[in-house]
């Protein structure tokens, strides 16, 4: 089995150890047996958007994000196209506002998304920073993801918006509504970096799972791996967050 | 006399004894000294500090740097001393305001006059502007920025535009801005074409290598946002670098390190080229990482004036700084002392272990305190990866001791070697119990991990050391 996983703007979206998120994917892939190719995608180069089983885009300062945007318009429809078909997404943080409907900043400027999420983030007064618990469901499951959360911008999701999950501990979207993350299909936007997947490795296998399914139909199944390790990491931080 | 001076001064010597009574008492009730006395006194009186600073006969020096200040400033001390001038200092980690405050009561008489001659202050890339303003500094010495506790700090670009700001507000020619030619954030400040400035670098390009970390921050044209081309890179985003669309490049180091030669722990070597002089320098301490520390103290002083024997005998003479690179015996065993604090410093001691021959013993201490950052996921912007297959055991330790562990398996380690002991004494048992007598056990604390260590082994282990020199008082 192969799996294919585009890496977009690995150079310019990196702020928070992104990195780290596509090593454990690659990582649980090798340790299963399932080959895995990681492809970069800076501004200017296009993906065979069908190719790709997983795409990932990390956050960024304000100035690569700006770049980012504008290459990111030409994109949009590919990638959106790319996750009606059933493709994986993973955004974090300054990646997750780039794909909703556009950004607001403090002047009053307004950048636009790509609208591949339901929502819409505006600039805010103080930075949102710390350790973050959030529960979430996914395919009947409860799990808690704990991570790390560094942002001022704050994220609303419109009605047909679905959140990740609901803040347990920390700040989420905007602060204000409880809401952390978006998901819609197999595409996740969220705030937590940390990086998310080390520790999180349910949410690591669910969207590993999906890409999996998206190639090689839903008998395709991930082998269980031992995770002592990631289940300490994953506790602590939860208790750090407070909880 | 006492009372001419209050009333040259106002006041000044009532609030320097009350704060020095402070200072004393501090230190007696286990406080440390650091920074209690100056926070008092800014209390008292918000302009004492920058009084008393601008008393001091050969004036201030200030220091900041995104790593390498402690370092640094301890290298400029041992050359200043060389010289025969009486040096008053802040303690590092107390480089905020208060703690400038502080140093510069310790080092007054109770009727506010300073007993030293001269300043020399490590200060924080956020408040290096602030303290900048208020003492007037004959000399400052600017040497890197990298992504560093970005939960405390915001962007990058931001502090490079708020030290260029603070720069040009300094007198051009009575205070000398002494900068990293070799970063382009910092190099910028060539740009204001000031009468006193200095830039070094290093040239010897064997030094560097052309990949770049992982880590690295500054990869994009300070001018037009073009990535830079690098002729070599030497550490993180530090290196030979200009932009093929606008023509933006590196301005040509004044004071430069040549014939750069790196001897694995035991230290490293480079001729200092300066524009009136040629000098082989030599440091007892590892890594490129620490030339660049050597380099900078030495255009320091080389823009003090300092003469070239006294520098090249202070760099010799120094050891090392507070727990960055130390080395002690614990009963039988060789252990090194390497405090890491952000990706860029800690892929500089990945590589200088990796010099050393053989399969290593780790202890690595990860705290996610508020001076350690309390966002960890910067290790996995670190080249761990390096260390697969170089390593016999790896004890992990701190409140994010598995966190990690598992950044470590995830760079390929052997699952067999790693260990998980948050609490630290247990580690360090473990640890020593899995080196050999022949063999060193290379401990990587981040910063509060370093302090707590150092009490766990003052008060636990024999060692051969002076502990007096190990834990400060």
């Amino acid at each position: 089995m192969e799996l294919r996983i585009a890496h977009l703007y690995p150079e310019l979206m990196n702020i928070y150890a992104d990195r780290g998120n596509i090593i454990t994917l690659v990582s649980r892939c090798r340790w299963r047996g399932v080959d895995v190719r990681v492809d970069n995608f800076g501004p200017g180069e296009t993906p065979a958007w069908r190719e790709y089983d997983f795409f990932y885009l990390g956050g960024g300062q304000d100035r690569e994000q700006r770049l980012v945007a504008r290459d990111l318009a030409s994109k949009g429809a590919g990638l959106a196209d790319a996750v009606e078909r059933g493709a994986a997404l993973l955004a974090i943080c300054g990646g997750f506002q780039l794909l909703g409907q556009y950004y607001r900043t403090s002047a009053g400027e307004t950048m636009e998304g790509v609208e591949l999420f339901k929502a819409y983030t505006v600039a805010g007064r103080r930075r949102l920073i710390g350790n973050v618990v959030v529960e979430s469901r996914m395919d009947g499951n409860i799990f808690e993801l704990a991570g790390f959360e560094n942002h001022s911008g704050k994220t609303y999701l419109t009605e047909e918006g679905q959140p990740l999950g609901r803040v347990v501990a920390g700040f989420g979207n905007n602060a204000e509504d409880k809401t952390e993350g978006i998901i819609y299909r197999s595409a996740i936007g969220t705030y937590l970096h940390g990086p998310l997947l080390p520790k999180n490795p349910e949410l690591a296998d669910f969207l590993l799972q999906r890409s999996l399914r998206r190639r090689y139909g839903a008998e395709a199944v991930l082998a269980s791996l031992e995770d002592g390790l990631e289940r300490e990491a994953h506790s602590v931080a939860i208790k750090r967050a407070g909880r | 006399m006492l009372d001419k001076i209050q009333n040259s001064i106002p006041g000044i010597s009532t609030k320097v004894a009350l704060s020095r009574g402070i200072v004393a008492l501090s230190g007696r009730i286990g406080h440390g000294g650091t920074t209690l006395p100056g926070r008092v006194v800014r209390v008292l009186d918000g302009d004492i500090a920058p009084r008393l600073g601008r008393k001091l006969d050969q004036g201030c020096v200030l220091v900041s740097a995104t790593n390498g200040k402690t370092t640094t400033s301890a290298m400029i001390a041992a050359i200043l001393k060389e010289s025969g001038l009486v040096v008053a200092r802040n303690r590092e980690g107390a480089n905020l305001a208060a703690g400038v405050a502080t140093a510069l009561l310790k080092n007054a008489s109770l009727a506010g006059r300073p007993t030293a001659d001269i300043g020399l202050f490590e200060v924080d890339e956020a408040v290096f502007p602030a303290i900048a303003g208020q003492l007037d500094p004959r000399a400052v010495l600017l040497m890197n920025l990298f992504r560093d506790q970005l939960d405390r700090y915001g962007e990058l670009e931001h502090i490079a535009d708020m030290w260029r700001d603070a720069v040009k507000k300094l007198d051009q020619r009575r205070t000398i801005a002494i900068v990293n030619a070799d970063d382009p954030l910092v190099a910028e400040m060539s740009k204001l074409k000031r009468d006193a400035f200095l830039c070094f670098g290093i040239e010897d390009s064997t030094a560097g290598g052309l990949v770049m970390q992982h880590a690295s921050d500054s990869k994009y044209c300070t001018v037009c946002g073009t990535p830079f081309k690098y002729e070599v890179l030497f550490m993180g985003h530090l290196g030979k670098y200009h932009c093929p669309n606008c023509g933006n490049r590196r301005p040509s180091p004044t004071i430069f390190a040549e014939n750069v030669h790196l001897d694995g722990m035991r230290g490293s070597s480079f001729d200092l080229v300066t524009p009136d002089w040629r000098q082989a320098v030599a440091v007892a301490l590892p890594g490129l990482y620490n030339v660049y520390n050597a380099l900078g103290a030495a255009a320091c002083c080389f823009g003090l004036k300092v003469a070239p024997d006294q520098i090249k005998n202070g760099l010799k003479s120094f050891g090392a700084a507070f727990g960055r690179v130390e080395r002690l015996i614990i009963g039988e065993k060789k252990v090194c002392l390497l405090l890491v604090k952000n990706p860029a410093g800690f892929n500089e001691v990945v590589r200088t272990l990796l010099i050393e021959p053989g399969q290593k013993n780790l202890l690595l201490a990860l705290n996610d305190k508020i001076a350690d950052g309390r966002d960890i996921s910067w290790i996995w912007d670190v080249d761990l990866e390096a260390l697969a297959g170089e390593v016999l055991s790896a004890t992990c330790s701190g409140t994010r001791a598995a966190e990690m562990a598992m950044r470590l398996k995830y760079a390929g380690l052997n699952a067999k070697t790693l260990k998980v002991r948050p609490d630290l004494k247990t580690a360090l048992r473990v640890a020593l119990a899995h080196t050999k007598d022949d063999e060193t056990l290379y401990v990587l604390p981040t910063y509060t991990a370093m302090l707590a260590l150092r009490q766990t082994i003052h008060k636990h282990f024999q060692t051969e050391n002076e502990m007096a020199d190990l834990v400060w008082k």
